[in-house]
């Protein structure tokens, strides 16, 4: 069964350790500013908010790269960017309207989330369970889906 | 084939593509998906398998090979979904109601659905020197291999025209090494995307890296000068080139529709459903006309994102699917020598509030809509983390409440302001 990343921001205490643990997941490096996962923080709410791709079915990233570089993992559902592929050209980071496709200028290729091979490390590093790893249908894979659903919401508005 | 699958295959829908780059072939795809008895044929007139211009300055600088611009990298890729694909050939007229097409040689094909998906070709200005040898667009695979000849590192390169796919194809040429000066008869830089200080910052950033820039300038014509070109300026002036470059923009493919009582415009008028004023017959992508996502004014965006948007949603009408197109946004990005800028929808403003901020090398500008309180359009230059939210702000149509003025003092909090809105 797909799994998806369910992240519950009520119990997100700003630590960072999801974005430290994505970089060096990810990067080697214990750089927050090198994270797929961001943590952005409400100071005069006293709220933080977990944020990253939520592998949307559109997938604009994938249907706007001029060169097939974006790939679906069939085992996770995960929007993958092929580096080999990649030739940095960025249409993607305009076409995904999350925001949660980067450029990264040293390597010259965009980075996403790809949910790390079905194991994610943001999940696992999170102390107080605000972002987890969960069956898809048994803990409503759709409310993960939320923000996908608010921009689509456009759609059915003019439906 | 027994009698069985014959009657099947007679009963099945046939639908045609007219146009193999990103519109057509996404179409392709995504009618295979809903409909997986339908017979598909993809017809291009280019003789390569099918690709993306897109691709071609990566092509040029080396970073891929062409088949690094295949828009699919599997040869089967076709073969494997049933598509049947016609390359070389080009579609001369059609029929629409005796639901037939005439090709180059001869041919003709019947169809039940049609897709017009032609694309573009780049504009010639009215001067003279064009078809001497040396003077080349930037559109097509076979244009790439003429430059990649003559841009050898050093050679004099005069490229014309500034546009967006101009100011791409300037990084290509930089990156060869060559001596490049770059003409552009607007004011600044990318005038159609980017404002006066953007635009601005692109020309000082570009010159600050070797690359003339003459802005306010218009050629009058090429002349052949042994052993090269010499490309006329407007005042006397005369720039020795070794290439000159060609990009003025671009029109859309409508020649053979002349006649066929498909309704066209700038481009191949669509209704919501992207479907022409003929039953059956759609069209997507650079040929197609369609509605803007802010305005709801009908509009040709020539960019890769709305090319295989419309193909997508084309193919799902095709197959019988409602699915209304949501509008397209005009959205360009640019990496100009290592400086990324970006512009999205209505930069210009409706006569909103209106934000600029500029700090250095980086700029934000965010334009808010004049009655309520969203974004419309917002134009970046370096930055790129989080940029696709300026698409996701205005295509969501979010009230931004607050945020809207926190965003008038805080531009760069954009990010924040999307996150803040979702309302998780
Ligand atoms: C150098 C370059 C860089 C670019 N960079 C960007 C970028 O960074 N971002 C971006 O968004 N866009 C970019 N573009 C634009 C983008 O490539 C186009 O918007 C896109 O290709 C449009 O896709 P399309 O399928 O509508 O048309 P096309 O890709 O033009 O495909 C249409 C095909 O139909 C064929 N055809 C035309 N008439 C007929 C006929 N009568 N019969 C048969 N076949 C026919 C054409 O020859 C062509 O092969 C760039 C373009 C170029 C040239």
């Amino acid at each position: 069964m797909q799994k998806a990343l369910l992240i519950t921001p009520q119990l997100c205490t700003g630590c960072r350790q999801c974005e430290m643990a994505c970089s060096y997941e990810k990067e080697g490096v214990f750089n927050p500013a090198r994270s797929r996962i961001r943590v952005f923080d409400f100071h005069a709410e006293a709220r933080f908010v977990p944020y990253t791709c939520t592998q949307c079915d559109q997938a604009w990233c994938k249907s706007a790269c001029p060169v097939d570089a974006i790939q679906i993992d069939f085992a996770t559902g995960a929007k993958v960017v092929y580096e080999n592929r990649c030739v940095g050209c960025k249409v993607c980071t305009i076409a995904c309207p999350f925001g949660t496709v980067n450029y990264n200028a040293d390597t010259g290729k965009v980075v996403k989330c790809d949910l790390c091979g079905g194991d994610p490390a943001c999940a696992k590093a999170c102390p107080t369970r605000a972002i987890t790893y969960v069956d898809a249908e048994q803990t409503g894979y759709d409310k993960m889906r939320v923000w996908a659903m608010k921009t689509d919401t456009a759609h059915q508005a003019q439906a | 084939m027994d009698a069985g699958a014959r009657r099947l295959r007679d009963f099945a829908m046939h639908y045609v593509i007219i146009g193999a780059g990103p519109a057509g072939v996404t179409a392709a795809e995504a009618i295979r998906q809903g409909d997986p008895g339908g017979a598909i044929s993809l017809i291009g007139d280019e003789p390569e398998a099918p690709y993306s211009r897109m691709a071609i300055p990566y092509l040029l600088t080396g970073q891929i090979d062409e088949a690094g611009t295949h828009l699919r990298p599997a040869v089967d890729h076709y073969a494997r979904l049933g598509i049947d694909t016609l390359s070389g050939c080009r579609v001369t007229n059609i029929d629409p109601l005796g639901h037939q097409l005439s090709l180059d040689d001869g041919r003709r094909r019947g169809f039940d659905r049609l897709l017009i998906a032609t694309g573009s070709h780049p504009s010639r200005p009215p001067i003279d020197g064009l078809d001497l040898p040396g003077v080349h667009h930037c559109w097509t695979l076979d244009d790439a291999r003429r430059i990649a000849a003559l841009a050898k590192p050093g050679a004099k390169v005069v490229l014309m025209g500034a546009g967006f796919v101009g100011t791409i194809v300037l990084e290509a040429l930089a990156r060869r090494r060559v001596a490049l000066t770059v003409v552009e008869m607007g004011d600044r830089m990318v005038p159609r995307m980017m404002d006066d200080i953007a635009g601005t910052m692109l020309k000082r950033w570009c010159e600050s890296r070797g690359v003339a820039v003459r802005t306010s300038t218009r050629i009058v014509g090429i002349d052949a000068q042994a052993p090269s070109l010499g490309v006329r300026l407007e005042g006397g002036e005369t720039l020795p080139a070794d290439l000159v470059v060609v990009s003025t923009g671009v029109r859309p493919n409508l020649d053979f529709l002349a006649g066929s009582g498909i309704a066209t415009a700038e481009g191949v008028l669509v209704d919501d459903h992207l479907q022409t004023n003929m039953p059956g017959i759609y069209a997507a992508g650079d040929v197609c006309q369609s509605a803007d996502m802010v305005s709801g004014a009908a509009e040709v965006h020539a960019i890769q994102p709305t090319a295989a948007e419309h193909g997508r949603v084309a193919a799902a009408n095709m197959v019988g699917n409602d699915l209304p197109f949501i509008g397209s946004l005009n959205m360009n990005v640019l990496d100009t020598l290592g400086l990324v800028s970006t512009s999205f929808g209505h930069w210009q403003g409706n006569g909103g509030s209106s934000v600029r901020h500029q700090d250095g090398w980086r700029y934000l500008r965010l334009e808010f809509d004049h009655a309520e309180d969203r974004l419309i359009g917002a134009q970046t230059v370096g930055l790129t983390e989080h940029v696709g939210v300026l698409r996701g702000l205005i295509q969501s149509k979010r009230r931004l409440g607050p945020w809207k003025d926190i965003l008038m003092s805080h531009p760069e909090q954009f990010m924040q302001g999307y996150v803040a809105t979702v309302g998780v």
